[in-house]
Parts: structure tokens; sequence; C-alpha cells
């Protein structure tokens, strides 16, 4: 493990600039704490709390000089890596009808991620089993990006990434895993030999024993600290075989099917692809842009909506997220972040909702069609 | 600029431009489109089996889901047949001779035709459901590879019966071994054929349970049905087959929309073991 300064710290985002990255990292605005594009340390969350609740989140000013003593806000690394709006081809038509259709052009620039989570890079993990072997715009961005994951410390109260395993220390996907000290410095351990570089380059040296007890306790803290919990034991099986719970009409009667859920979630990657033309007829774009479950037009087919109820959509949600993720892409579709929970306008909290089927597993709902 | 053209693909799949040549009325609001990829290096490499679907578009307007219905062997000029009941239909409904549409695929996962080899081949098609069937037809008596087709058609009303005149030349002087029967829920007076769903030409089907393999493809509610009457005839789950459709965007396992359980149904499917959705489809809203 080796050990940075708070000064260290901000050569360490003014190398990743001159390298040519653009610094991606938290910082405030709107009264979020939220993933945008940064110059350097001043960006970034100075003296930060954060309040998690179901349906509820808010910023304190703490006046320290902490800069990661808080979750996550609302943004993982999908907002940049498959981004919510993205023209992925163009065409045009000639004067005879021909058609000429061309791929949109490839990003070349490169992010470099500061301050993601555990539970954002198993997410985004997650995401590269979905887009990674086939979508060349996704990998383009993915392949070029630098991730410098910070270890969590003060998990929010609808955390649950230990249940899942993804959390709080980082364990994978970084270049460089950093943990945010008492006095400000940071412990640094290396993910990839392009991040060892980049310490080689800042001459990081070696942290010392009490450093190294010291970024071991922090994450230990934010074990003990975690606001949920979730017993996936079976979980699969669990919701497959309670498709008819009376569970999912109770949800359904408090969802608002907003889809909020699906867009802070870090994984989701339902996406709508919709073609425009410009007025003249000539030239036309497709968009590839996040869709949800969780709207009416979803599952829409020509003779009407597969999925018409709001408990059908809440049902495929959670037991896609939690179940056939699983059997399509040999991993849970959930990393535990909270961030459902916490952004859900009416507080529903998919740890509770799980816990009430389990308790009640086998139950089955009187349809209204059989009581008339 | 060909080999850019190429390239515009969404998850490897290109998308070509093809031109119509000719338009055909296949039943009521429904039409077989036939179209030429336009890049010659295209056509000649291009390739698809019986029960693939393509996505069919207009430049600008969007794509729709719709299963080829040629001949696989001709793969050079394609046939789609489409209803024109939505968005993109209706403006493919304007689509003249001549005018370009554009084809993304194949996609997903054909008829088993090699594993039916050698007994009688079942096809049960329910309204529109003889699209992407034709396909695996053609293929099928072309082949020699089968004791007996099979072919049971039934629809709400004669209006409604796909590729009329094809299948009324096949009953009449098909290919040996090819039997055709017709039947409509609702007949006129001209309907000289069958009445009733179409279970009830099984019983004069001469269905041997020990022998056949099913391909069906019809509304859902209807191939429960069908399945149902055919397990209790005998006829081993694991030789059942159904064609199922959902809201596709990428046809590529990645937008998500067309999920069924663990299915992706443009790529796993969309044609599936009974045994992999029957119980699946059980399920109201899944």
């Amino acid at each position: 493990m080796r050990h940075l300064d708070r000064d260290g710290f901000a050569g360490l985002l003014a190398l990743l600039v001159e390298r040519g990255f653009e610094l991606v990292g938290p910082t405030v605005r709107d009264g979020a704490n939220v993933l945008d594009r940064i110059e350097g340390v001043a960006d970034l969350p100075r003296g930060m709390r954060e309040i998690h609740a179901p349906g509820s989140y808010r910023l304190e000013d703490a006046g320290d000089d902490r800069i990661f003593a808080w979750a996550h806000g609302p943004d993982a690394g999908k907002r940049f890596l498959f981004p919510p709006r993205e023209t992925i081809q163009t065409g045009t038509r000639a004067a005879d009808g021909r058609l000429d259709l061309q791929p949109a052009p490839l990003a070349d620039r490169r992010y470099a991620f500061v301050g993601l989570r555990s539970c954002d890079l198993h997410a985004i993990e997650i995401q590269d089993r979905v887009f990674l072997a086939a979508d060349p715009a996704y990998r383009a961005r993915r392949e070029g990006a630098l991730f410098i994951g910070v270890n969590c410390e003060i998990p929010g109260a609808t955390c649950f990434c230990t249940s899942m395993q993804t959390g709080p220390r980082c364990t994978m996907g970084f270049d460089l895993a950093l943990t945010e000290l008492e006095d400000g410095g940071f412990t640094v351990e290396i993910g990839t030999e392009e991040g060892a570089g980049l310490l080689d380059a800042l001459r990081a040296g070696a942290a010392t024993e009490e450093q190294i007890a010291a970024s071991h306790d922090v994450t230990t803290r934010a074990e003990a600290a975690m606001g949920r919990d979730l017993d996936t034991t079976d979980l699969p099986n669990l919701l497959y075989r309670n498709r008819e719970h009376p569970r999912w009409d109770d949800v359904a009667s408090r969802c608002l099917t907003c889809t909020n859920c699906t867009m802070v979630c870090p994984t989701c990657f339902c996406h709508d692809l919709s073609d425009e033309i410009s007025l003249d007829g000539l030239r036309a774009a497709r968009t590839r842009e996040w869709a949800s479950c969780f709207s009416e037009e979803f599952s829409h087919m020509s003779f009407g909506e597969v999925r018409s109820s709001p408990r059908s959509r809440y049902r495929q949600w959670l037991t896609h997220k939690f179940a056939s993720w699983i059997d399509q892409f040999g991993t849970s579709g959930c990393v535990g972040c909270g961030r459902c929970v916490t952004w859900c306008p009416v507080g529903i909290d998919v740890t509770e909702e799980i816990a009430v089927i389990r308790a009640a597993d086998g139950e089955v709902r009187v349809a209204d069609e059989v009581t008339g | 600029m060909a080999t850019q053209a190429r390239e515009a693909w969404i998850a490897g799949m290109p998308t070509y431009a093809a031109t119509v040549d000719a338009i055909e009325p296949a039943a009521a609001d429904t039409y077989t489109y036939w179209a030429r990829l336009d890049e010659l290096d295209a056509r000649a490499a291009y390739g698809f089996q019986p029960g693939q679907i393509s996505m069919v578009g207009v430049f600008g307007v969007g794509e729709v889901p719709i299963s080829v219905s040629s001949d696989p062997a001709a793969p050079d000029r394609l046939a789609h047949t489409i209803r024109i009941c939505g968005r993109v239909t209706h403006v493919i409904d304007r689509v003249q001779v001549g005018d370009r549409i554009t084809v993304r695929g194949p996609f997903g996962r054909p008829w088993p035709l090699e594993e039916a080899r050698g007994g009688d081949l079942l096809i049960v098609a329910g309204g529109l459901g003889m699209a992407p069937l034709r396909s695996a037809i053609y293929t099928a008596i072309g082949s020699g590879a089968f004791r007996r087709v099979v072919l049971l058609v039934g629809a709400r009303d004669p209006s409604q019966v796909l590729f009329r005149d094809e299948l009324e030349r096949w009953r009449a002087s098909g290919p040996a071994g090819l039997e055709v029967h017709l039947t409509v829920d609702v007949p006129d007076d001209a309907w000289p054929y069958h009445e009733g769903v179409v279970t009830t030409l099984f019983p004069i089907a001469g269905i041997d349970p020990e022998a056949s393999t099913v391909f069906t493809c019809g509304p859902e509610i209807m191939m429960r049905f069908v399945m149902r009457d055919l397990l209790r005839l005998g006829v081993p789950q694991e030789r059942l087959w159904v064609t199922l459709e959902r809201n596709m965007h990428c046809a590529v396992r990645l937008c998500g929309h067309c999920q069924l359980g663990r299915w992706f149904v443009c790529a796993d499917g969309p044609i599936f073991r009974w045994d992999q959705v029957g119980d699946l489809l059980a399920v109201d809203e899944l």
C-alpha cells in the first residue's frame, strides 16, 4: 500500500489532466453530490455529508476538510460510459432515393473517474457483460477510461453493498483505490500497471503500518454502519416461485411507475432506439436513449402492452434485477448501492419488499377476475 | 463509401438499404414486400435460416421486427410479410415499388428442421402465424427429409387466411408428402373448407405422436391450446416448438424490451421449445 498526502492527491488529479484524461468526479450542484467533469480538488465536495433515507436525500455541511465522507450521489459511471442519450447512426437520402447509412464516430476522449465507490466499480463490471463485446461505442469509452476508486467510510442508510458482496472496500475494477484518512491524506492500493505508473511519477512512498491499519479501519467502520441488509439466499428461486405473490399488488399500490429507480440504477441497461428525420426528409439519425421497464410503452405491441399493470412492471424490474439477470449474465443486477430506495419518491425499499415476500413465501394473490 | 455504409452497425449487425421490387397482398391489411439489398456484395453474402427475423425499417421513421417469409434457398431476394397495424407499419403502407426500405438481420434462433428429420413435420399456423412458417415449409418440402409435412392453418375468417392462393395451390396439387388443411372460426358462404378453431383439425390430420415434430405460430392463446391438445395426444414436449413476438428495438439482446423471464426473445428465440416458455406464458403480463 502506498501513501499520498493531500497535495499528492491534488498532484494525481493534475497528472491525469496532463496525461490527457478528462476528469470526472463528485461535485456539489443543485443540493446534490453529482458526478460531472471537474478540474481539480477544488471542485470536490469538501466538508459534505449525505443523509440518505427511503425517498429522501440531503446534503449537510459538516464544516470540516474531508472530501469523501459520504456514500454516493444519484450518478454512477453509467452516465458517462452509457450516456442517457446518444446518436448511434446517421444517414442521408439522395435525390434518387439511395440511402447512405453511417455509424456515429467513436469518441476519442479518455475519462478518468475519481471517487467511484466499490459498488459503482462492480456496476461497471456488470454493464461490461451487457455492452463490452457487442457495442463499439461503449467499448471505446470503457477501454480508454481510468478508475480511481475511493473506499467508503460512511455508507448511506439505504446502502446494502455488504449483502451483495460488492463493498464497501474496493476489490476490483480500479487502477488505484484510495482511502481518505483523518489527516486528509490517502492510502493507495494499486490495481493496474497504469495506476502504479501514476504513483511512481508522483513519487508516492509506502504507507506506514499505522496508515495501513487506519485504512482498513475505515472500511471496517463502513461495514458496521451499513444501513440495510438483504438476505440473498436462493433469491432467484424465491422470486421465480412467487410471481403471483400478493406483495406485488401491495407495492403496485404505492409505486408511481415514475422510472426514477431505473434512472439512478448503475446497472439498468434497457434503452430505446428511435429514428428522427430532417424536415426535408434527406437526413436521419438513430438515437439510443435510456428506457425503463416501468413505462407502459416499454412492452408495447400491436395488440397492446404486455405489461399494462404497475404490478407486472414492478415484478419485471425486481425479478430481472435479482433473478433473471443471473441467468442472463452470470451476476446479480444489483450492487446494493440503495439509490433506487433513496430516489424513490414514495420510498419503496427493495430490501423490504423482498423480505416481505420471503416471510410469506408461497402466498398467492386472489385475482380480481376470480373473485369478481 | 460502400464499406463505410456496411459499418453502420448495431452490435455487429449492419443496417442495409434495400429496394422494394414487388408488393403482394397477403391477407386483409397485410402485404408481402419483396426487396433486394442495394449493395451487391452484401446481397451476395446475405443468408438466413427459416424462422429468422429482420428489423425492417423506413429511413428516419423506425424499425419493426418481421420474419423473413421467403425461401432461404433464394436469399438474394427477401420477402417480409407485414400487417399494417402500428406507427412504423402505417408508414410502410405508403412504400411503393422502387422505394427504399432498410433491412437489419437476420436475427434469432431458426426453426430446428434438422431435429425433425425422418419423421412427420406438423405445422400449425393461426392468423398471421404462416409468415414465419412459410420459410420452414419451403425448406422442408425442398429437402425430402420428412415422411410427411402436415400443414394446419386456422384463421378468424376467410379474409384473414394468409397466403390463401398459395395454400390452395399446395392443397390441390402440392409437392408429394405435403398435406394442407384449412379452417376458419367464422366462415362465409363461399368458404369450402373446415369450420372451427385450428385444434379441431387435429382429428383429421392423422397425427402420429411418436414421430411428429411440431412448429406452431399464432396468437399466444391459440398456441397454448394447440400445445395443450398435442401434449394430451402424447407428443413429447421436447418436440413442440413455438415462435414468440415481443417489442424489439435492437434485436441483439441489448435493449431489454423483449424480455420474457430469463429470455431475450430476439436472440434466445424467437423460436423456443415449449418447455422453455410454456410456464412463462401461463403467467399473466410477464
